[in-house]
């Protein structure tokens, strides 16, 4: 019997990757839970003796802490305005190259793909600069054309618009090439018989391929929706979740509370109210999903 | 006649709007290296130059010389050796669910696949409690543990080596071959395709791996290229041109490799059939 015997091979095969996946996926999620309804801080941390339980007091003052309060409201305001900009906007993109016949369009689809493989930290260290109010690209292009510059990252609302185009840049290439992939699914018998009853372009578009795109909007707008409910990075590097706590975001809340202030048991319950947020809207999508593909 | 002309005309508007989009879509990268080979003084002009004036290599040289990107680089490089040792772990795990039945199987599958769903945020702290449990903070191994394998990986492994003909695999067991060696001799070279784009994206990963690190050192020693391009933001935040030659620096090595690669990244995604 040399190396892996057959009836044990599987095991062998899948154990490094189960047991990383144990340890650091879900045994983490009864730790959290059990972490908070607890006062773990660095004390806590440093000897077991010093932990307390606290019963649901840090979900309570978690929920009428008025910067988590500000969090959600700006991960909603993220997530209502970024999700449906991220998917017109790569939906368009897709469409257009799809529609094109020269081999110039291959190109656009590395273009509109570079942002997305990129650093997230080297590019918000661009546009930062790119955002500067004295010395940014944007501010200078703004006014030799005679409008007034925008206050990019220095006013609360405008901070948040500032990131959602800055992700958005970063979203659309991979979002696109997943609308690409499904539009060329579709049959193109479906298109010849539609141009035979004689519909132009635009109801092509609307009678054929929206319809049957259906599950790749789904999938996308489930997949960006979880990716903005994290927003973590842009903000982080930015503008720190500035300014007047505009940008910050839940994810960057539970950052901040639990590593640079060390109220582990406090962020962990802010964490959950994250994680049972996002399970929500996962089941309320598809229900939705499920209802529309009924008939 | 008409509507050939027409989708001419089609064809020219769809033309011209993507062209201009995938202005505004380089347009950051462009703006970020000219800038990086311009000088301090000359990067906050009003109005700026486009084209550098005083044509300078001054900040490059700056990160290595009197910051410490030399070791933030070597730190990043040695993840990106542990990324592919993660994804050799994928392809095991994704050979094991593929080709073998075992008690157990369809349960700890659906396991691995509901931990996409775990958001980040969540495992984050509980994550560090653990590995300040055994004694991994501040160290290359605790950096890189929590992300060495993914479900996602794992789920894609598994989709290709189950289209692997059971034939080869029973042949080389006839020849008396072990279990291991025929996934390392007979599996892997078959599944080069797939290899290949997780090999990319694993070299993205790693090269990019920013969460960890930052939350994990607690000194520069263990910095990777983000966490100490995010210090350098916030140290020198009024050094424009330096964090332009900064961020060059960590961008275009995987712009470089992504058009090398595009068409086996984008076409991974066109065929893994999402329709």
């Amino acid at each position: 019997m040399k190396g892996f015997t057959s009836r044990k091979a599987p095991y062998l095969f899948i154990a490094p990757a189960i047991i990383l996946l144990t340890v650091f996926s879900l045994l983490p999620i009864f730790v959290a839970l059990f972490i908070s309804f607890t006062d773990m801080d660095l004390a806590g941390l440093a000897d077991y003796s010093n932990l307390s339980f606290v019963g649901i007091k840090n979900y309570i003052n978690v929920l009428s802490d008025p910067v988590f309060l500000k969090a959600i409201f700006n991960t909603l305001f993220y997530v209502i305005i970024g999700v449906p900009l991220v998917i017109l906007t790569s939906l368009g993109v897709a469409l257009l190259i799809n529609l094109g016949k020269s081999k110039l369009f291959k190109v656009f689809r590395v273009v509109f793909y570079l942002p997305s493989v990129t650093n997230v930290v080297a590019v918000a260290v661009v546009w930062a600069y790119l955002y500067n109010p004295a010395f940014g690209l944007f501010n200078y292009i703004l006014e030799s054309m005679n409008l007034s510059a925008i206050p990019w990252l220095t006013e609360p609302t405008v901070a948040k618009i500032s990131l959602i185009l800055m992700a958005l840049w970063r979203a659309v290439g991979l979002n696109m090439i997943i609308f690409i992939a499904a539009l060329q699914g579709i049959p193109r018998s479906y298109y010849e018989a539609a141009e035979l009853d004689g519909a132009n372009t635009w109801q092509q578009i609307t009678a054929i391929t929206l319809p049957m795109l259906r599950f790749a909007i789904f999938f996308v707008s489930i997949t960006t929706m979880i990716g903005w409910l994290q927003f973590f990075e842009e903000p982080f590097i930015m503008t720190k979740g500035g300014p007047l706590d505009g940008t910050m975001s839940a994810a960057l809340f539970i950052y901040k509370n639990g590593f640079q202030l060390s109220n582990f048991g406090y962020a962990a319950a802010g964490s959950f109210v994250l994680f049972i947020a996002v399970i929500a809207v996962t089941l309320v999508q598809y229900k939705v999903q499920n209802k529309e593909s009924d008939y | 006649m008409n509507s050939n002309k027409k989708d001419k005309l089609f064809q020219w508007i769809a033309g011209i709007v993507l062209t201009l989009g995938g202005i505004m879509f380089v347009l950051p990268f462009i703006w970020m290296i000219l800038s990086s080979f311009k000088t301090e003084s000359e990067v906050i002009l009003i109005p700026p130059t486009l084209w550098p004036q005083g044509f300078t290599f001054e900040n490059y040289k700056n990160l290595f010389e009197n910051m410490n990107f030399a070791v933030y680089l070597k730190n990043t490089l040695i993840i990106v050796l542990f990324a592919f040792f993660g994804m050799f772990l994928n392809a095991m795990a994704g050979f094991g669910f593929a080709k073998y039945n075992f008690k157990g199987k369809d349960g700890i599958f659906f396991m691995v696949l509901a931990t996409m769903m775990i958001p980040s945020q969540v495992t984050m702290i509980p994550v560090y409690l653990i590995l300040n449990k055994m004694n991994l903070t501040n160290t290359m191994l605790g950096i890189v543990l929590p992300g060495l394998v993914g479900a996602f990986g794992i789920f894609l492994f598994r989709q290709f080596m189950t289209t692997i003909p059971d034939e080869i695999i029973e042949a080389t067991r006839l020849d008396g071959a072990s279990e291991f060696r025929t996934f390392v001799q007979i599996i892997l070279p078959v599944s080069k395709p797939i290899l290949a784009v997780q090999a990319i994206l694993a070299f993205i990963g790693g090269w990019n791996s920013f969460l960890w690190p930052l939350i994990m050192a607690n000194d520069e020693k263990l910095y990777t290229l983000s966490v100490g391009l995010s210090l350098l933001k916030s140290q020198y935040g009024g050094n424009f041109a330096l964090q332009m030659a900064g961020a060059t620096f960590m961008v275009m090595p995987i712009i470089i490799i992504f058009i090398i690669f595009q068409k086996n990244i984008i076409e991974n995604y066109t065929t893994s059939g999402l329709k």
